[in-house]
């Protein structure tokens, strides 16, 4: 499918984008102010009535800038896959059942090795499993109830968690089965509200948080140190991921600002942000290639953001799904897409084409955490109704 | 009818969408022309009029959404879950059965999104009434509540009795069906709010979110200045999809099994990272991107082999030792970017790296305080000069040709004689014990993938 690249539109476009951030600088600074440097951190404006004046031009420059991109001829995702063959019919079941939590499971994560996973709960337990044979290895209670983030290391030898404890907590996976897994719990990371979600970065030295507070933190595991922190969103983050990409130092955060923004992790400044659902954004996953990511959110529709056009380039919805979507994931492809949603079913959806491929039923509660294995096997849902389950 | 009404802090329709949706779609279903068809509805003596069956609730919402019964009796369950519909048989059992049995949509007063959170001088008085009329027989929980009520509020205990008896006279004058009617759309209301122990808790939102409304202006810069042709980038997803295809275990199936399937974890051991040769899948994929050959160890191997043959062998080495840098332990850094300095930049260093002289410049400054990301432009100039230059050449070369000859396809695996017979599934060792254990011989460590633990 070929297009031509009216190079004229963009030039205009980038010059009608660069001046309105000198506009935009202009005002902040005042007509005295004579250096423009060309990327400006995040400012603070002193409080004054001059706030409200600011944000009804920061509106309405928005609005010119999305009419400048509408000019653009931009075309949905699935207008441009009209010609790829759709998937048949789609059969997945549940192959493992994980029974042992006393209550809901809130957050779940694969190691790498495949077939190994770690859970949390609301009561504040912390089971790693082997999903393969269903056995648990290791368990740990948490002296906070509501554990709503957990995290494998990379090496498998540890995990994260945290909750309403508003810290996250590292634990060293010990082999000898009569040692206290607690006793060697390590406290990373500490913020002022409930941890929504953490991850570890490519090693088992760093990790990143987000939590209630507003702001997401990337910690050094040895000293407990903040290395960074993201400051953007107006309310609770609830969830992030990282980039799969080349470069590797970026992340994407989702809130309940209804905003889902993509971080540079050396900087820590917002590169990019996403504004377009209606409620509260409950996951977000980037596509394999991590060109683009998906959000799932409350207002029960998934979206896909390509980063590369700065848009909105599919919604995944249906007049039949009322309930929010808790947790979302890509198959390996990236063909598909897997959410899990508050009202107990699992949705997979045709990425390409936008259409609903299967409806999974199965879970007895709301879906709270849905991930893909690390090779693409399988995928682990877990749920309020205290189980977890593995479909293939 | 009590008067309280609550208003929360919150707006809930606002917090809570899914009300909403529900809203519309109960709406919608009373809609004069599209709506369900309603009709009298007998219980024993009594007409009650606009009732419907649980099938023609089913087939309606079959009809208007274009799904199957399965996911309609799914939805509608939550309609009645949610007290936005209550059955008349059986008015206890909030759920939705697809047969004959009358329903009724519950009055929008009493709403869950209406009158939320319910008071609980509202539950004492319907209690109260509940009371009185029964004689003091309530169920078992409702006793329970109500003696804690009663205990709680006691001070204003004549208040809720007064209500209450007022209440029963004022329903004493209407119509049996208006009176059945009534009862029952209260009921279900609680049933909801206060649901009997055992019940799921329908209302049960999890941690409360709040909003910090933030005054601060924030400005986000875009770092890109271009807004590309989405078009472009949309065709780029249906490469990746079409590109990977094959290689998606969930889509496409993987050989020789899906161990979760068929419990043979012979997936697994062909391409664990330390198979000796790999499958022609993963060789393939390291074709696709430079990236996925850097990510698969043994793509990296490979790799390093081939540079060595060339004598470019230093920026791998170079590169993963940035990658050490990056991702190792914050106390180590120092020593490190040390390391790096003398074997890679420092001059006449035994595996100098190439860099052009401005990066080479700016990061022997930035050497004299190391932190985690001094070595990052070099190392980013190392992996591009990798991409465009050693890695096409890579995947033209003889080595990598002949590997992607000799590598493996798995045969499927035979379906067993006895299909219902599962397969044992056997262990594997836990990573964290690898770890510990095989420091000392890289050998051990391929071999003790063994089957039976």
């Amino acid at each position: 499918m070929k297009r031509k690249c009216s190079c004229k539109r963009h030039i205009f476009c980038l010059g009608l984008f660069c001046f309105i951030y000198i506009l935009f600088f202009k005002m902040l600074c005042g007509p005295g102010e004579r250096y423009l440097p060309r990327k400006m951190a995040a400012q603070e404006v002193q409080p004054s009535e001059t706030i409200a004046k600011l944000k009804l031009e920061s509106e309405t420059l928005k609005t010119k800038l999305e009419e400048e991109r509408a000019k653009l001829h931009d075309v949905e995702l699935h207008q441009v896959a009209e010609k790829v063959e759709p998937l048949g019919q789609f059969v997945m079941k549940t192959r493992r059942t994980l029974k042992g939590h006393g209550n809901k499971v809130l957050c779940m994560d694969w190691c790498k090795d495949k077939r190994r996973i770690v859970s949390s709960s609301q009561d504040g337990k912390v089971i790693v499993w082997d999903a393969f044979t269903t056995n648990k290895e290791h368990a740990v209670t948490m002296p906070c109830t509501w554990v709503m983030a957990c995290a494998y290391a990379p090496s498998g030898c540890a995990v994260a968690c945290g909750g309403l404890d508003n810290k996250c907590s590292v634990y060293p996976l010990s082999l000898d089965k009569n040692e206290n897994l607690a006793a060697k719990k390590k406290s990373v990371a500490m913020h002022t509200n409930y941890l929504s979600a953490c991850s570890f970065t490519n090693s088992d030295m760093q990790i990143l948080t987000s939590s209630g507070d507003g702001t997401c933190a990337l910690w050094d595991v040895e000293s407990g140190q903040l290395l960074q922190s993201f400051h953007g969103h107006a309310a609770d983050v609830l969830c992030l991921d990282l980039a799969p990409s080349e470069t590797g130092n970026t992340f994407v955060s989702g809130g309940c600002d209804k905003k889902a923004n993509v971080w540079d992790m050396r900087t820590g400044q917002c590169i990019q942000s996403f504004e377009t659902h209606e409620s509260d954004i409950n996951s977000v996953r980037y596509y394999p290639s991590g060109d683009a990511f998906a959000s799932g959110s409350d207002d029960a529709t998934c979206r896909l953001y390509d980063l590369r056009a700065d848009r909105e380039v599919a919604i995944y919805s249906k007049e039949s799904i009322i309930f929010g979507a808790s947790s979302v994931d890509f198959s390996l492809s990236g063909r598909l897409l897997f959410g899990g949603y508050n009202d107990y079913t699992i949705n997979v959806w045709d990425v390409l084409k936008g259409t609903r491929v299967a409806i999974l039923f199965g879970h007895e509660n709301r879906v709270s955490t849905l991930r893909v294995s690390p090779d693409g096997t399988a995928f682990c849902s877990g749920s309020w109704d205290h189980t977890l389950r593995v479909w293939a | 009818m009590t008067i309280s009404m609550v208003n929360p802090s919150g707006n809930l329709r606002e917090q809570m969408p899914f009300l909403t949706k529900m809203e519309r779609v109960i709406v919608s279903m009373q809609d004069p022309d599209v709506g369900m068809k309603m009709r009298n509805q007998r219980l024993l003596i009594t007409v009650i009029p606009h009732a419907m069956t649980g099938s023609d609730i089913v087939s309606w919402l079959t009809q208007k959404y274009a799904i199957t019964e399965e996911e309609a009796l799914h939805i509608g369950n939550f309609l009645v879950k949610y007290g936005y519909i209550y059955p008349l048989k059986e008015p206890r059992n909030l759920c939705l059965k697809q047969d004959e049995s009358p329903y009724r949509f519950q009055t929008p007063y009493y709403w869950t999104s209406t009158r939320w959170p319910a008071s609980e001088m509202d539950y004492a008085i319907y209690l109260a009434k509940k009371n009185i009329r029964k004689q003091g027989e309530l169920i078992d929980y409702e006793k329970e509540c109500y003696n804690v009520l009663h205990k709680r509020i006691n001070h204003t205990w004549d208040f809720v009795v007064m209500q209450a008896r007022e209440q029963l006279r004022a329903s004493k004058q209407r119509r049996k069906a208006d009176r059945l009617v009534l009862e029952y759309q209260e009921q279900a209301y609680w049933l909801v709010n206060r649901p009997p122990p055992g019940a799921m808790e329908v209302l049960e939102w999890g941690p409360e979110r709040g909003s910090i409304a933030n005054p601060r202006v924030q400005l986000v810069t875009g770092h890109c200045f271009f807004l590309n042709n989405a078009c472009v980038c949309e065709c780029s997803f249906v490469k990746y999809c079409e590109q990977y295809q094959d290689h998606d275990p969930i889509m496409q199936g993987c050989l020789p099994s899906n161990p979760w399937i068929t419990d043979d974890i012979m997936y697994w051991n062909m391409n664990s990272e330390t198979a000796v040769m790999p499958t022609k899948l993963r060789v393939e994929r390291w074709s696709f991107s430079f990236m996925k050959l850097l990510n698969d160890p043994l793509g990296q191997k490979e790799f390093l082999i081939y540079l060595e043959k060339e004598f470019s062998a230093e920026n791998l080495l170079f590169w993963q030792a940035c990658e050490d840098v990056q991702h190792g332990e914050t106390s180590r850094i120092a020593d490190k970017v040390d390391e790096v300095y003398k074997q890679y930049l420092a001059p006449g260093a035994s595996n100098w790296v190439n860099i052009d002289s401005k990066t080479m410049e700016s990061t022997l400054e930035g050497i004299h305080q190391p932190n985690r990301f001094v070595l990052y432009d070099a190392q980013r100039h190392i992996y591009f000069l990798m991409k465009k230059d050693s890695y096409p050449r890579y995947l033209k070369s003889e080595q990598y040709k002949n590997l992607l000859e000799k590598a493996i396809v798995p045969q499927e695996t035979k379906k067993s004689v006895f299909p219902f017979m599962r397969r044992q599934r056997h262990s594997s060792p836990s990573p964290a014990l690898l770890t510990q254990a095989g420091d000392d011989d890289g050998k051990a460590l391929s071999s003790s993938v063994r089957l039976d633990l």
